[in-house]
């Protein structure tokens, strides 16, 4: 007899993946009232959230939030570094040129308010690839993260995905070529039992969320795609128009990671993606407290 | 009567019995399903229950505004809590819809990858859910409510219609999920496994008046 029965000691990453199919939750932890799984950790010495982004406001690091646009005018948000959008071009494709900072949807608002708020430091650029129910998932989505990698930006927030399984293979690519370049793309998880991307990408750091309210408090998610656990219940996001309001979902806990990794290669510019992620690792949370508590102050 | 005839009144049946379901499931003032006119790139209100179900439906708004409306470019689901302190909101929600929500929770209906619309509750009930299980579960409902509509698509290609490219490879897929479906709905809690049992109904409603009307074989 060949194989090798599942035991329930196998660790969570090497569980059979989760099936994507109606009636199973989607990604998500209610972690206020449930215990986190344990797993073992091998330990790097010295990496804690002190040392990762202790004093660090982001300056210097480029974040670009690929979105529905920004309302610059915001008092949540601070002066754009510069927005830009996608316009079709004479092909029939997609090109990026740069626009007014609005935001007619008022996601992306939320979102660059977000990473204000944990990394003020950090220049902002909107990159508007949502603009209506035709162009907003796909071919536009392509041509704004391409310039997004290839103007070089540190960071970029991605509280979307697609679904459709054309866009896959390219995205793949881009999500390497970033990857190899150092930009970081940070993607949203789908809060839904469908296949989309490019959240489950392994050269991606994705996010789902976390109902605490601490800003910077994170979870490592030891059965992955999910990387990170961040805050997205209840959380007070900026809205065009100068509102607040109080908002809930993985689109919100994306720019939370988004902002920490903006502190972290403001004080550590020289991390690439790889470091950056077990530099999260090494300061989540639930990793710390398991390493012997909150040794911050070490 | 015509299949396709047959069919839109089945599609208004199943939205409608979606949209009680989700209003009732949530402890709701409102819900609704939205469909994407992909012609006009607007969103029309093709169900409505509670505040508003008399007079919506039909009614139409640029795709790429409001919460609905990130909902479909972004294809993600989500809730915004406290939507009326915003005095030019509560006018806005006001002028186009006749009632102004605190609490607005949408997720994408989601159809071979692409959004072709948005279920949406207002003002959920507090009982103690907790905001993830409220984002899981009307997420749940957005599936449903999609596979729906694809059942119907493939009853009016039974009927003459176009036939959507992928309606042959599907076929197994589906029995898949129905098979899945029946072994895990015996454990399934309330109100998930109402919910399910009600949808079920309505698929299965569909299919004999599908079959009744055309006389062929689905496969």
């Amino acid at each position: 007899m060949t194989g090798r029965a599942l035991v329930t000691t196998d660790p969570p990453w090497r569980r059979p993946p989760r099936n994507h199919f109606p009636g199973i939750p989607a990604w998500g932890a209610p972690t206020a009232s449930l215990r986190q799984e344990t797993f073992d950790i091998s330990e790097i010495s010295r990496v804690t959230p002190e040392w990762a982004w202790g004093g660090a406001d982001g300056a210097g690091v480029r974040v670009a939030v690929l979105d529905s646009g920004v309302d610059g005018t915001h008092p949540m948000i601070g002066r754009l570094e510069r927005s830009v959008g996608i316009v079709s071009d004479d092909n029939g494709g997609f090109a990026v040129a740069d626009c007014e900072p609005t935001d007619a949807a008022g996601h992306g608002t939320a979102c660059a308010g977000l990473i204000s708020s944990i990394a003020p430091g950090a220049a902002l650029t909107s990159v508007r690839v949502l603009t209506n129910g035709k162009s907003g998932s796909g071919a536009g989505l392509l041509a704004g993260l391409t310039w997004a990698i290839d103007e070089g930006y540190d960071v970029i927030n991605m509280s979307l995905s697609t679904a459709k399984e054309q866009f896959c293979l390219a995205l793949h690519e881009l999500a390497d070529r970033a990857y190899f370049r150092r930009s970081v793309l940070v993607a949203s998880a789908h809060n839904m039992p469908v296949r989309s991307f490019p959240w489950p990408f392994a050269s991606v750091i994705s996010v789902a969320s976390h109902d605490q309210p601490d800003p910077t408090l994170y979870y490592y998610n030891p059965s992955p795609p999910v990387d990170f656990y961040a805050r997205g219940v209840k959380v007070t996001v900026a809205w065009p128009g100068g509102r607040q309001i109080s908002s809930t979902g993985n689109s919100f806990a994306t720019p939370h990671i988004a902002g920490i990794c903006a502190l972290i290669l403001s004080k550590h510019p020289m991390l690439t993606p790889f470091q950056l992620k077990s530099v999260l690792y090494l300061a989540a949370s639930n990793v710390t407290s398991t390493l012997g508590g909150d040794h911050a102050s070490q | 009567m015509p299949v396709s005839d047959a069919a839109d009144i089945t599609e208004r049946s199943l939205l409608q019995s979606i949209v009680e379901v989700a209003r009732s499931v949530f402890g709701a003032a409102a819900a609704s399903v939205f469909l994407l006119d992909q012609r006009t790139d607007e969103l029309v209100f093709e169900a409505v229950s509670g505040e508003g179900e008399e007079k919506l439906v039909g009614t139409r708004f640029p795709s790429g505004t409001g919460l609905a409306g990130w909902v479909v470019m972004s294809g993600q689901s989500l809730i915004v809590d406290d939507v009326d302190t915003s005095p030019q909101f509560a006018r806005d929600a006001a002028e186009s819809t006749g009632y102004v929500p605190r609490s607005i929770m949408a997720a994408p209906l989601i159809r071979d990858g692409e959004c072709i619309g948005v279920l949406e509750v207002l003002d959920r009930g507090t009982r103690p859910r907790g905001d993830l299980s409220d984002v899981e579960l009307i997420g749940m409902l957005a599936t449903e409510v999609a596979m729906g509509l694809e059942l119907l698509v493939r009853l009016r290609w039974l009927a003459g219609e176009p036939q959507p490219p992928d309606a042959g490879g599907q076929a197994a897929g589906d029995l898949a999920v129905l098979g899945r479906i029946a072994q895990r709905l015996p454990g399934a809690a309330e109100p998930v496994a109402s919910t399910v049992s009600r949808l079920l109904a309505t698929a299965d409603d569909l299919l004999a008046s599908g079959q009744n009307g055309h006389g062929g074989d689905p496969s």
